[in-house]
């Protein structure tokens, strides 16, 4: 492949799809670990809440917003019951807890007994004709784009486009509340805990509604991705997805507004130029090695980014610093 | 930075009848699920070994085997039973058990046979467990010999035994053992520098992938034991110097180590598995393993060395946390490391030696957790969970808290076992941590005080 059809490919995906659902799950996570310092580790759990929710409703014919009121109960019970014994302890109690569970919950969803609500391994197909999410599709059939390297089908558009709106959505939203006094105190918290509590705030009650919020967006995403793709599994639901989500948010800059958006699209420009660019220089690269590869150099880029510019693109350093302290 | 209390008199009595508690618990709660009395399968199990030996040599082209049946706890065999072997519905061949139930009949060569039990010639007191079995068909016989089984004696499916539960119930505590083994680093870690460290898991994994490569490329496997176990103590070592020296000069916040540590071991486990590759590896000396009656339970020559040497390795650590003066410093930096630095304790040496424990206690726990399942290089992804259910069951930071968390744990993950589905035993780690947080988030050693 030329190198421009490299460049070409990873601006696809940087644009695309992958992109809006990754900046729509890290402006959950920006809420709860950029605003309020909460270190969720199972961010991932979340996601698979929507994504379940969705897979389940259309098995049984319920319909998408069955499907997605579905994933956003389980996202809140989930919340609530990770949230209330964990927010009032120390912040290390919550990343252990939360990414045990993330990892449980995706065994039980993966194992045997559960084949009958989950699929079990195997998962859920067929949900996007089921559940119809491509009906209300517009844009005629064809190829949007130009050259062999840039292109998007229709549906693949339809999909961009309402992520896309979710993620422009849930920023405005967030952008007017973390500008509200309940936004301050959300900041008060991660800055200093123990001066918003002797102002007299009820710091639980704050962190637990920023968890429940984000996780709530969070699940969004992962309904998303499920009917996006048409089809739910559990090998998807991985501990490195939330550290993917983690990167896109220090990346852009924790603690922004638009931090999640611009760090979901040059990570995944980063990622696949990266992945193109392996490919280019060596040849016949396995799956496995190159999908290692992408992890491990994001492994090190999350490490490098929270060493040397822990603010991100957007951020300023004398906030990031503070960050989860 | 908060205080935190590494070593707190252990209230070692309520913990064991804690842990007494647990065990009796589950033995009540267990419901029989459809399995063979393990018991009962493992008292008759017959190897081609000693086939050969009771046939006086080789089996040549046969069809052999052993009846036996478990009657009053002791396998029995039963002589003179007729075996006859046809072929498309015409005799081949037939003989007669010894005393010792064993038979061998042989056949013309590879291929498909019926093998028939003649019921008739069973002596009293023996049956077959189902009538209906005393033909097998299809026996296929490949490469010149073929055991098979004719199973006796009533149904002891779905019931199990004292010997059952107590077999379980030992495998979970070399589970247990295990983890504490590779646990008491993290915790220490944790103790000294207030790090959650994820890459905990890749020292882990470090330790396995190298002894396995040292025990591949052809060294005796209790001897690449020591090999590993020194470079996952040069590993710690670097760790600190190279990484975490650097940014705690910086001061870098907490939360933000945590996620370079994420960092870190997720680069890590993907270079393992580039290197290492996606498939299970076992170590030579896991080969050839089978489990022995020592009356109350079944256990592998290799249990019982993995169990002895993590006792012994936690005996020595607690040793050297509680009575030298390098385990007296270790504990006063973990209390309060100002004031240990103006006591005059070289606090980043003490950080230093820790995390060398830390690496070389990782090491072990790999080594052992590869030998008594497989290697893989992601295992210590795969006992972080584990590791952080048991240290937040101790309680955080708490040396003890690691060991006893990580033994009541992984008796209790084997021991779930017996009542639900194999499937779900990550799920009682799950149920321990959150109730656990909910009822006593200082974890049972912890002091409460930790807690504002």
């Amino acid at each position: 492949m030329s190198w421009l059809g490299v460049f070409l490919l990873a601006l696809q995906t940087a644009l695309g799809f992958p992109a809006a659902s990754y900046a729509l799950a890290a402006t959950g996570l920006n809420l709860q670990f950029g605003y309020t310092g909460l270190s969720n580790f199972g961010m991932v759990a979340f996601l698979m809440m929507g994504a379940y929710g969705m897979a389940i409703s259309a098995d049984r014919g319920w319909g998408i917003w069955v499907g997605f009121a579905l994933g956003i109960t389980a996202a809140v019970v989930l919340a609530l019951l990770l949230g209330i014994p964990t927010l009032r302890l120390r912040a290390d109690y919550l990343s252990v807890v939360t990414i045990a569970t993330a990892e449980i919950l995706r065994l039980v969803i993966a194992a045997r007994p559960s084949a009958e609500l989950t699929g079990a391994a195997r998962g859920i197909g067929g949900l996007s004709s089921e559940l119809g999410f491509f009906r209300p599709n517009f844009i005629p059939e064809g190829s949007y784009g130009f050259g062999d390297d840039f292109v998007f089908n229709s549906r693949q558009l339809w999909s961009m486009l309402v992520c896309w709106s979710l993620v422009l959505l849930s920023t405005l939203l967030i952008r007017t509340w973390v500008r509200s006094p309940w936004g301050r105190v959300l900041r008060a918290i991660r800055e200093d805990e123990d001066a918003a509590r002797s102002l007299g705030k009820n710091v639980v009650i704050y962190k637990l509604q920023s968890f429940v919020i984000g996780g709530v967006i969070g699940s969004l995403a992962g309904a998303m991705m499920a009917l996006d793709s048409g089809s739910v599994g559990p090998a998807r639901w991985i501990a490195p997805l939330t550290f993917a989500l983690y990167t896109v948010v220090i990346l852009g800059g924790a603690g922004t507004v638009w931090g999640p958006i611009v760090g979901a699209v040059v990570y995944w420009f980063v990622l696949d130029f990266a992945d193109g660019a392996l490919n280019n220089l060596w040849f016949e690269v396995s799956d496995t090695t190159s999908g290692a590869f992408r992890l491990t150099l994001m492994g090190i880029g999350l490490m490098l980014l929270m060493v040397f510019r822990p603010q991100g693109i957007l951020g300023n350093k004398k906030e990031a610093f503070a960050v989860g302290r | 930075m908060t205080p935190r209390r590494l070593l707190p008199a252990p209230r070692v009595p309520a913990l064991l009848a804690l842990l007494a508690l647990v065990f009796l618990g589950t033995a009540w709660v267990a419901t029989p699920a459809g399995a063979q009395s393990e018991a009962d399968a493992a008292r008759c199990a017959f190897t081609k070994p000693e086939a050969i030996e009771a046939n006086g040599g080789p089996l040549g082209q046969s069809i052999w085997g052993r009846l036996c049946q478990v009657t009053d706890g002791k396998p029995t065999f039963p002589e003179g039973v007729a075996i006859t072997v046809s072929q498309n519905g015409e005799e081949v061949a037939t003989g007669t058990t010894d005393d010792g139930g064993i038979f061998v009949v042989e056949i013309p060569g590879n291929g498909t046979y019926q093998v028939t039990l003649d019921t008739k010639t069973l002596p009293k007191g023996f049956a077959l467990t189902d009538e209906d079995r005393a033909t097998l068909d299809n026996v296929n016989v490949n490469l010149g010999d073929q055991q098979v089984t004719f199973r006796l004696g009533e149904d002891t499916r779905g019931s199990r035994d004292l010997q059952d539960y107590l077999t379980t119930a030992a495998k979970g505590l070399r589970l247990g053992l295990i983890l504490a083994v590779a646990a008491v680093g993290l915790s220490l870690v944790y103790g000294v520098t207030g790090l959650i460290n994820f890459a905990h898991a890749e020292l882990v994994t470090f330790g396995a992938i190298v002894a396995f490569v040292l025990n591949d490329a052809g060294m005796p496997f209790w001897l690449c034991i020591p090999f590993a176990i020194a470079a996952g103590c040069l590993a710690g070592y670097a760790n600190d110097r190279l990484l975490w020296r650097p940014l705690r000069k910086r001061n870098m916040a907490m939360v933000s180590q945590m996620v370079v540590s994420i960092g870190l071991s997720i680069a890590l486990r993907n270079i393992f598995l580039i290197g290492f590759g996606p498939n299970s590896k076992r170590y030579t000396a896991a080969s050839g393993q089978r489990e022995k009656d020592f009356g109350l339970v079944r256990l592998t020559p290799n249990d019982l060395i993995i169990m002895g040497i993590c006792v012994v390795v936690l005996v020595l650590v607690t040793l050297i946390l509680r009575k030298t003066r390098l385990g007296t410093a270790i504990r006063a930096t973990a209390d309060n490391p100002d004031l240990a630095a103006s006591s005059g304790i070289g606090v980043n040496k003490i950080i230093a030696i820790v995390w060398i424990i830390c690496g070389g206690m990782a090491a072990l726990g790999g080594i052992m957790y590869g030998l008594s399942v497989t290697v893989t290089s992601d295992m210590g992804f795969i006992l972080l969970l584990s590791m952080f259910a048991a240290v937040v069951l101790g309680g955080l930071g708490n040396a003890y808290g690691a060991l006893f968390g990580a033994i009541i744990l992984g008796v209790m993950q084997e021991t779930s076992g017996l009542f639900v589905d194999t499937a779900y035993k990550f799920v009682v780690a799950l149920a321990v941590l959150i109730v656990v947080l909910l009822v006593r988030p200082q974890g049972l050693l912890g002091t409460k005080e930790r807690f504002g």
